[in-house]
C-alpha cells in the first residue's frame, strides 16, 4: 500500500511540471507587460528595465521558467504584484476558506445525495422517484452564479433570513455551501440511485429477503454497503471540481478564497498570484485524487486484499490505476 | 457449383446484415420516441436551433440597441421579459444570445470531440509509448480544474468568442480522449479488426473504418452532454467578465451586468439564467435519452 501511494506520488511529478508549464506560458505570453501595470504610466523606460532585471523578467523564457520551477518546489512562488506579499503567504491565507466551503458543500452533497437516491431506488417508478430525478437533472443544469443569485434574491432580498454576502457568522455559510454543492448533489443522487437499482436485484438481496430480513436492514446492510464504492468515485471527482468550481461561487458571495484570489489576479494581471494559485489548486486536486483511490482500496476488501498478498497481483493493480 | 453457391451465401448474408444495419437503427429511433423526456428535451432543442438561426423571427426589438427612455422597464406585453439598465429588450436579447450561446456550444464540442477522439484512438490503437505520451498530456490537463484553465486561456489570448471556444475546448478534450481510448482498447482484439488487418487494410482505415465506427455510441452520448456543460461553462465565464466582449447579448454576461439591479429589477437577472438552464435541461435529456437508445444495457 504504502509503495503505491509512493509511486502515484511520483507520478504525479511530471504532471505538476506540465501545469506549471501551461500555466506559466499562458501567463508568459498574455498581452501587457507586468512593469507597466505596477510602476504606472508616469514611469520612465529605465525604471521598467530595472524593475525587469530585478523580477529576472529580462532573461528568456525557459530560465526564467526553470528558475519558477526550483524556487515553487521550495514553496517560493514568487512575490505578488499588488500587495508585494509572497504569493504563498497570500494563497494560504485564502486557501482555508475555499476547503472549508467546498467541504461543507461535498457534505451537504453527500447526505442528502446519498439519502435521496436510496429512496428513490427503494421506490423506483413511485412519485418520488420521478419528482427526485426531475429536480436532480434541473440541478445538473443549473448554472451555479445564477443560482446563487437567485437565492440571494429569494432569501436575503424579499425574506430578508440569509446575509448575501461575506463570511462572518455561519448564516453566511448556507448559501454558498448550498450553491457548490447543488451540482454534486444531483451527480450523487443519480449515481446512488442507479448503482443501488443493480445491488436490489443482485442474488445476496433475494436471499437477505428469503431470510426473513427486515426491509431497512436488507437495503443497508446488504445492498447500500456494496453500491457504495461508486459513490465513492463520483463524490471524489466532484469535490476535486468542487476546488475549481468555487471561483464562481466566490465571486457571486464576495468570498475571499483562493477562486477569486485566481480571478481578481488575472483582472490585475498578477501574473505571479495566478500562476501560484492554479499551480497550488492543481496539486490540492491530484492529492484529493490519490486520498480518493487509497479510501477506495479500504473500503473495498477486493481491492485491499490486492495490495497486501503477492507481488504479481500488485503490479496487476497497480496496472489497473493507471488504466482508470 | 460450390462456387456459385458460395456467391449465392456472400450475398445473400450482405443482405441479412443490410436489413440487420437498418433494423438496429429503427431499433434505436423507437426506443428513443418511446421515451417522452428525451423527446421533448430534443423538440426544445430542435426550438432552440431554430432561434439561434432566425432570431429576427421571433422579436422586432434589436438586442443592441438602446432606448434610454425605456430602461428598466418592467415585463408586459409590449417587453415580454422588460427591459434592462440601457432600455434594451431583455426577451430579444435572450433570443440574439441563444445564437451566440449554440455557436460557442456547438462548434467548441466539435473541436474538442475531434481533436479527443484522434488522440484517444491513437492514444489506444499504439499503445506502448504513444499511449502513455499522450495519455500523460491528458493528466495535465485533467490536473487543472476546467474553470481555472479556461479563465486563465481567455485571459492570455484575450476576450473574444473566438479565444472563449479554444479555452472551453481545450479544457474537455481529456474526456473524450479517455472515453475513446478506452473502447478503442476494447475494440482492438475483436475479430473484425483481425480480418480487417489480415486483408492488409492501413492502420488509418483500420482506425477509422472498423474501430470508430463501434466506439461511436459513448462518443455521440458524451458530445450531446458536454454542449450543455459547455454552454454553461461559456456563461460562467462570461459572467467573470472573461467571455463574450460587451455589447454582443449573450446569457453570462447579461446576468454579470445587472447583478447590481437584484434588488430592484428582479427580471434582469432571473431571464437569462431560465434560458441558460432551459437549454442544459434540455441537451441533457436528450443525451440522457440518446444513452438509455444506443445502449439499453446502461439504462438505469
Amino acid at each position: 500500500m504504502l509503495r503505491y501511494i509512493f509511486k502515484r506520488i511520483l507520478m504525479m511529478i511530471p504532471v505538476m511540471i506540465g501545469v506549471t508549464l501551461i500555466t506559466f506560458s499562458m501567463m508568459y505570453f498574455s498581452p501587457g507587460e507586468p512593469a507597466d501595470y505596477i510602476l504606472g504610466e508616469l514611469a520612465t523606460e529605465e525604471d521598467k528595465a530595472l524593475f525587469n532585471e530585478q523580477n529576472g523578467l529580462d532573461k528568456p523564457f525557459l530560465v526564467r521558467f526553470v528558475n519558477y520551477v526550483v524556487d515553487a518546489v521550495q514553496g517560493d512562488f514568487g512575490i505578488s504584484y499588488s500587495t508585494r506579499q509572497p504569493v504563498i503567504k497570500e494563497i494560504l491565507s485564502c486557501f482555508p476558506t475555499t476547503m472549508k466551503l467546498s467541504l461543507y458543500a461535498e457534505l451537504f452533497a453527500i447526505v442528502l445525495g446519498v439519502t435521496l437516491g436510496v429512496v428513490s431506488a427503494v421506490r423506483q417508478y413511485s412519485f418520488i422517484d420521478n419528482f427526485t430525478r426531475i429536480v436532480a437533472m434541473i440541478g445538473v443544469s443549473l448554472p451555479s452564479f445564477w443560482e446563487g443569485l437567485m437565492l440571494i434574491i429569494l432569501f436575503s432580498v424579499i425574506l430578508g433570513w440569509l446575509p448575501p454576502s461575506g463570511l462572518t457568522s455561519w448564516k453566511h455559510w448556507i448559501l454558498p455551501a448550498f450553491t457548490l454543492s447543488t451540482w454534486g448533489l444531483a451527480a450523487c443522487m443519480r449515481m446512488t440511485r442507479s448503482s443501488m437499482l443493480e445491488a436490489i436485484r443482485e442474488d445476496y438481496v433475494r436471499t437477505a429477503r428469503a431470510k426473513g430480513q427486515t426491509q431497512f436492514v436488507v437495503i443497508m446492510k446488504h445492498a447500500f454497503r456494496n453500491a457504495v464504492l461508486p459513490i465513492i468515485t463520483v463524490a471524489g471527482t466532484d469535490f476535486a471540481k468542487l476546488l475549481g468550481g468555487a471561483a464562481v461561487i466566490e465571486t457571486v458571495f464576495s468570498i475571499n478564497g483562493i477562486g477569486k484570489l485566481i480571478v481578481d489576479g488575472i483582472n490585475t494581471k498578477n501574473a505571479p498570484l495566478v500562476q501560484g494559485g492554479i499551480l497550488f489548486v492543481a496539486v490540492a486536486m491530484s492529492l484529493i485524487n490519490l486520498l480518493i483511490d487509497v479510501i477506495y482500496a479500504f473500503v473495498d476488501p477486493r481491492i485491499r486484499s490486492q495490495y497486501s498478498s503477492g507481488k504479481r497481483i500488485k503490479r496487476k493493480s497497480s496496472k489497473k490505476a493507471t488504466v482508470s | 457449383m460450390l462456387m456459385l453457391s458460395t456467391k449465392q451465401d456472400a450475398s445473400l448474408s450482405q443482405d441479412t446484415i443490410s436489413i440487420g444495419g437498418h433494423g438496429q437503427a429503427k431499433e434505436i429511433i423507437g426506443r428513443f420516441l418511446r421515451n417522452r423526456a428525451a423527446v421533448f428535451g430534443m423538440v426544445v432543442v430542435l426550438f432552440l436551433l431554430f432561434c439561434a438561426i432566425f432570431p429576427q423571427a421571433l422579436t422586432q426589438y434589436d438586442p443592441i440597441e438602446q432606448n434610454l427612455r425605456d430602461r428598466f422597464a418592467a415585463p408586459s406585453a409590449e417587453h415580454f421579459f422588460g427591459t434592462d439598465e440601457y432600455g434594451r429588450d431583455i426577451f430579444s436579447r435572450v433570443i440574439y444570445g441563444c445564437r451566440t450561446s449554440m455557436e460557442i456550444g456547438l462548434i467548441s464540442v466539435a473541436i474538442s470531440c475531434i481533436i479527443g477522439v484522434v488522440i484517444g484512438a491513437i492514444a489506444g490503437f499504439y499503445g506502448g509509448i504513444t499511449d502513455n505520451l499522450f495519455m500523460r498530456f491528458i493528466d495535465v490537463l485533467m490536473a487543472i480544474p476546467n474553470t481555472l484553465l479556461g479563465i486563465s486561456i481567455v485571459a492570455a489570448l484575450g476576450n473574444s468568442i473566438p479565444n472563449l471556444i479554444i479555452a472551453l475546448s481545450i479544457g474537455s478534450i481529456a474526456g473524450y480522449a479517455r472515453v475513446v481510448r478506452v473502447s478503442v482498447l476494447s475494440t482492438k482484439g475483436t475479430e473484425y479488426v483481425e480480418a480487417a488487418y489480415a486483408t492488409g487494410a492501413s492502420d488509418f482505415r483500420i482506425i477509422f473504418k472498423y474501430i470508430l465506427p463501434n466506439c461511436l455510441a459513448p462518443i455521440i452520448v458524451q458530445a450531446t452532454m458536454s454542449v450543455a456543460t459547455t454552454i454553461m461553462a461559456a456563461t460562467g465565464l462570461s459572467f467573470l467578465g472573461l467571455g463574450v466582449p460587451a455589447p454582443t447579448p449573450e446569457w453570462g454576461a447579461m446576468a454579470s451586468s445587472s447583478r447590481a439591479y437584484i434588488r430592484d429589477y428582479w427580471w434582469l437577472v432571473t431571464f437569462p439564467g431560465l434560458a441558460i438552464m432551459t437549454t442544459a435541461f434540455s441537451f441533457n435529456l436528450f443525451g440522457d435519452g440518446l444513452r438509455d437508445a444506443l445502449d439499453p444495457k446502461l439504462k438505469s
